[in-house]
């Protein structure tokens, strides 16, 4: 069986190119793989594309936006590319006003059944939402059963970040309550999948097969999170 | 306009908040919206979903008790309920892409009289805060929207069309603002509850739209003293 064990998230992310396009998954703050995106912060690739919910947020823990902050993300696509508050201006939102990051703004599902569709084999797909607005402009539209969708297409993705709750030796994942979020389609999407853990990897069959969401075929890397790694 | 005091942000979310069927499954945005939850019916049993994939979460969770792991869309830990399951993102969305959510409450910058809304770009501004606005616009059964009745600078936010890119086009069903309770019909608007001390006439005033006043036009209904 390969060795999927990586011992330090540094050594996890060492070979990522610059110019890789990357997911990362989280949401709420919970769910986020702050250890592997602060060990590419150290790694210092640049000219990445990112795919996340957001560029990050105002609190100092380490997320994607501290990759943007860096310097090291050319592009992102997300569900927000401004504030949602005047006081909420992220270093993300600041650097996208002054056009020193590019952006794409994709409605939330559709992001998520974008990164869906790059991990289930499908080519593209019609989706109702944004029709009749200004993201929809542009973008081939149809009537089916006497309604208007757009069509969508897949997100891809180099690298897959995330944070799991358990995992065996095998890399099949369990995540806790909301904690699944993003993590699991994107752990699906990439073609390299590197997975940062919250309890001690155990043995190929100890987790329940039943309970796995996430099969191990997809994951590559994994790193348990030491005792003075970052947790929430 | 005199200045004669507003409704109050809980007693705009309560009132949505009647409006609630039992067995409804319920998504509420990010700020205003989920004071709706504050409102508490006995004789109805909702479900509360959120666009992360939590279906019949619970009340905020106190700090001694709350649960890293379980977040509302707005990223406050909530309580689960018994009978609470979890979904990932995708599967979140496709429930909301079927049509199983029976409402959703949203803030919004403008509400228009053919149903259309603005809540994701503001003027002058590059980007936009979409988060799944869009989606749930476009899908849940009952779009309703809870907002400030003018701007701060005294301008309705009640429009004949909007002026901001709309979320989804012709989808809002009932508007609460702090003047009054409002059904969006074929007709555009139509004031059905006012604020105790408002007019009919004092709230078309301050609204740009033209008004239809409800033949049974009532005093706003607040949540009964307990």
């Amino acid at each position: 069986m390969k060795n999927k064990l990586y011992p330090t998230f540094d050594a996890a992310v060492a070979d990522i190119p610059d110019g890789s396009v990357f997911m990362s998954a989280g949401f709420g703050g919970v769910g986020v793989p702050r250890n592997i995106l602060a060990a590419l912060h150290r790694q210092g690739a640049k000219g990445l594309t990112g795919i996340s919910n957001n560029g990050g947020t105002l609190d100092p823990k380490v997320d994607v936006g501290t990759l943007i902050a860096a310097g090291q993300v050319k592009k992102m696509y997300c569900a927000f590319t401004a504030a949602t508050h005047p006081s909420q201006v992220t270093p993300f939102v600041r650097m996208y006003n002054n056009d020193e990051i590019d952006a794409e703004l994709v409605p939330q599902g559709t992001l998520a059944e974008r990164i869906r569709a790059a991990a289930a084999g499908i080519g593209a797909f019609y989706t109702p939402a944004s029709v009749g607005t200004e993201l929809a402009a542009g973008k081939e539209q149809r009537d089916i059963n006497g309604r208007r969708y757009v069509l969508e297409y897949p997100l891809h993705a180099d690298y897959a970040f995330v944070r799991a709750w358990k995992a065996d030796t095998f890399g099949n994942l369990i995540f806790r309550l909301t904690q699944r979020n993003f993590n699991p389609i994107m752990a699906m999407a990439a073609r390299i999948t590197v997975v940062e853990v919250e309890n001690d990897i155990v043995a190929a069959g100890e987790l329940d097969p039943d309970h796995v969401h996430v099969p191990g075929v997809y994951v590559d890397r994994l790193v348990r999170i030491p005792p003075d790694g970052i947790w929430d | 306009m005199p200045e004669k005091p507003r409704l109050t942000r809980q007693a705009m979310c309560d009132r949505l908040a009647m409006e609630f069927q039992d067995g409804w499954i319920v998504n509420l945005g990010v700020g205003m919206p989920t004071l709706c939850s504050n409102y508490v019916d006995p004789d109805k049993s909702l479900v509360f979903h959120s666009e992360n994939g939590a279906i019949g979460y619970g009340p905020l969770a106190p700090p001694e008790t709350a649960d890293r792991h379980l977040v509302n869309a707005g990223g406050q830990q909530v309580t689960p309920l018994p009978g609470m399951a979890i979904v990932h993102h995708a599967d979140s969305f496709a429930l909301i892409r079927k049509g199983m959510v029976d409402v959703t409450v949203m803030g919004a910058y403008e509400v228009a009289e053919n149903g259309d809304f603005a809540n994701w770009r503001i003027p002058n501004r590059k980007g936009g805060g979409i988060g799944g606005a869009m989606d749930l616009a476009a899908c849940a059964k009952r779009v309703f929207i809870a907002l400030e009745h003018t701007t701060r600078e005294g301008q309705s936010r009640l429009l004949t069309r909007c002026t901001l890119p709309i979320t989804s086009p012709g989808v809002v069903k009932l508007v609460v603002t702090d003047l009054g309770l409002f059904a969006v019909t074929p007709q555009g608007f139509t004031l059905r509850e006012h604020a105790p001390g408002f007019t009919a006439a004092e709230i078309q005033e301050c609204t740009e739209a033209r008004l239809t006043i409800a033949d049974d036009l009532r005093e706003f209904r607040f949540r009964a003293q307990t």
